[in-house]
């Protein structure tokens, strides 16, 4: 059968072969993401708190569980927090990133290596770790971060702004090096003379970046801006871990770690799936915009 | 334009041009690089200097106490057999496995091909932080918490599509004349595959075997979840119980855990970091 298929191209039935081939990786996939995506929606219409956990039945309750979680204003709450949060994070992931990206464009070979090497080491870095340095850097003791901005004493993670302002600065922290990477590929694709004929034809700077660098980089941006709101849209082990630190949860909860709480914190399994349902309808959404943008651009 | 007019020298001018962005580019480096260099600073220090009113930038007085406190802390050998278990089965798995879809999407014409590599795409979206939920109650049932296999099942679905989706990048590289040409002088098409695709599939495995890794080695959020007990934990779980239970009191340790998990990743990230990323674009152009 092996020789003879290759290369003879006599008749259409079906071969076995790629299927057999794609049937450990579909298994695996359907096991364990396409179940746990089914199980999720029917947690959510059952009634699934601590006695189903130790046996007992689960009846089905309808939508009552998203019932009661917009009818919590502290749902809505999080919700808000996370959207904003979310896009004042991409936004500054996705400005930073470009910035940084012309930056490297200009730059002399040697100290782009320097910036490049520095980008690639925030890169690599997990975001367990990452979190725990800045931690570390904004404790409210011995940090660094108070002693060079002299306020001695500063508790950062007891205030909910402040809170956000350090998770901020570890996202984006996080997420700009594969921006900027990505974006400083792109700007060595464009001609240099392009950018010459138009600064010979009057372009201001600013005229140069909108009409050609922001043109050319579009599909390059799009794709960067969508997977950054997808990314920021998720947190979950920033805000866990500086919240362990810090205290203060109620007013400092995105949506992942929302759902967390109160199912596998407060074993309302049934709510829990409700708001992660919720999560991923947003995702979904989203989502669809990005395949979109993103198919337009190739053939897959 | 001339230098007749212009008394400053086309180099003076360069260099004077070149101040700004220079000086720019040296604080993003700072920026970037700075609090790995903290982490890997504190975790030298000695109590006394790290409690300093004025911190020191200088690696001054070092010790090794701080590592010393970690090696013998609890379960912080537990915890690294147990990542390093989960990592390597997931490695193993997850390459075999991403291997053969990628052939069989990359090699192959069939009913359903376009509709998997669609669903590859569309499945990395879904937010692992949603699932937690279910596959915590899924996991449950099967009695799969606190279990090695558990958390390897799991992790072999989240990083599978990406693996396939760039080992299908570097397997649709090579030419299929190669294997045909083989198969003409006489090779069945499984040796030609072997002797001829694999060796040049090889780095593409590499690099997507070191992505699976990190990933795995990585994770927090479901190893929080599923591994809860204590002798359970990997590495990310152990340290952050450790950050909580120091409360800020014990950085030159918590530094000196961070940093053992950080180096592995950091050294394979900068070896396969272009490979993974070349393989992404490959993977987005070819058919």
């Amino acid at each position: 059968m092996e020789h003879a298929d290759g290369i003879t191209p006599r008749r259409r039935r079906v071969r076995p072969l790629p299927y057999v081939l794609l049937l450990p990786a579909v298994a695996a996939l359907v096991l364990m993401l396409g179940y746990p995506i089914v199980r999720l929606f029917t947690l959510a219409l059952q009634n699934f708190g601590l006695k189903q956990q130790f046996g007992a039945a689960a009846n089905w309750v309808g939508l009552k569980n998203f019932r009661t979680i917009v009818h919590d204003p502290e749902f809505w709450a999080v919700l808000r927090r996370t959207l904003a949060f979310c896009a004042v994070n991409a936004v500054l992931t996705i400005a930073l990133g470009m910035a940084i990206a012309l930056l490297l464009k200009r730059l002399g070979s040697k100290m782009r290596l320097l910036t490049m090497l520095g980008l690639m080491l925030a890169w690599s870095m997990p975001a367990l770790t990452s979190t725990v340095i800045w931690q570390w850097i904004f404790d409210t003791q011995y940090g660094i971060a108070n002693w060079a901005l002299g306020r001695q004493g500063q508790s950062w993670l007891s205030n909910p702004l402040t809170f956000y302002f350090v998770a901020t600065i570890i996202v984006v922290w996080m997420g700009i090096p594969f921006v900027a990477f990505t974006l400083y590929a792109g700007l060595t694709q464009i001609p240099e003379e392009t950018m010459e004929a138009a600064a010979i034809d009057g372009a201001n700077p600013w005229q140069r970046f909108r009409d050609i660098v922001v043109a050319a980089l579009k599909p390059i941006l799009l794709i960067l801006t969508s997977l950054s709101v997808l990314w920021d849209f998720r947190v979950f082990t920033q805000v866990y871990v500086l919240q362990r630190a810090g205290g203060i949860t109620r007013d400092t909860n995105l949506l992942g770690v929302y759902a967390y709480r109160i199912s596998i914190g407060a074993n309302h399994f049934d709510r829990g799936a409700a708001v992660a349902i919720v999560m991923v309808v947003i995702t979904v959404l989203m989502t669809m915009f990005y395949l979109r943008s993103m198919t337009r651009q190739e053939e897959l | 334009m001339t230098t007749t007019f212009d008394p400053i020298t086309p180099r003076k001018r360069r260099r004077r041009r070149n101040i700004v962005p220079n000086f720019l580019g040296l604080v993003v480096f700072l920026v970037a690089a700075f609090p790995v260099y903290w982490m890997v600073l504190t975790s030298f220090r000695r109590g006394i200097d790290i409690q300093r009113a004025t911190p020191q930038f200088v690696p001054a007085p070092g010790t090794l106490a701080n590592y010393r406190k970690v090696f013998r802390r609890d379960f912080f050998w537990t915890a690294v057999k147990n990542s390093l278990t989960v990592t390597l089965l997931v490695l193993v798995l997850a390459l075999f496995i991403a291997f053969l879809a990628a052939v069989a999407v990359s090699r192959f014409k069939f009913r359903g091909r376009k509709s998997f590599i669609v669903a590859i795409l569309v499945v990395q979206m879904v937010p692992a932080e949603a699932l937690i939920i279910s596959l915590f109650r899924i996991l449950d049932s099967w009695q799969l918490i606190n279990t090695i296999l558990g958390l390897t099942l799991t992790y072999l679905a989240f990083v599978l599509p990406f693996t396939i989706w760039i080992l299908r990048g570097f397997v649709a590289n090579v030419p299929k004349e190669l294997e045909e040409a083989a198969m003409v002088d006489g090779s069945s098409r499984f040796r030609a595959f072997m002797t001829i695709t694999l060796p040049l599939v090889a780095p593409g495995l590499v690099a997507t075997g070191v992505f699976a890794f990190i990933q795995a080695w990585n994770e927090f959020i479901f190893a929080l979840v599923i591994m809860n007990r204590p002798d359970k934990q990997t590495l990310p779980v152990w340290l952050q119980a450790f950050n909580e239970g120091a409360k800020g009191t014990d950085w030159g340790g918590v530094m000196a855990g961070s940093t053992l998990m950080a180096i592995p990743v950091v050294i394979f990230f900068l070896l396969v970091q272009r490979r993974v990323a070349s393989g992404l674009t490959a993977g987005a152009v070819k058919g």
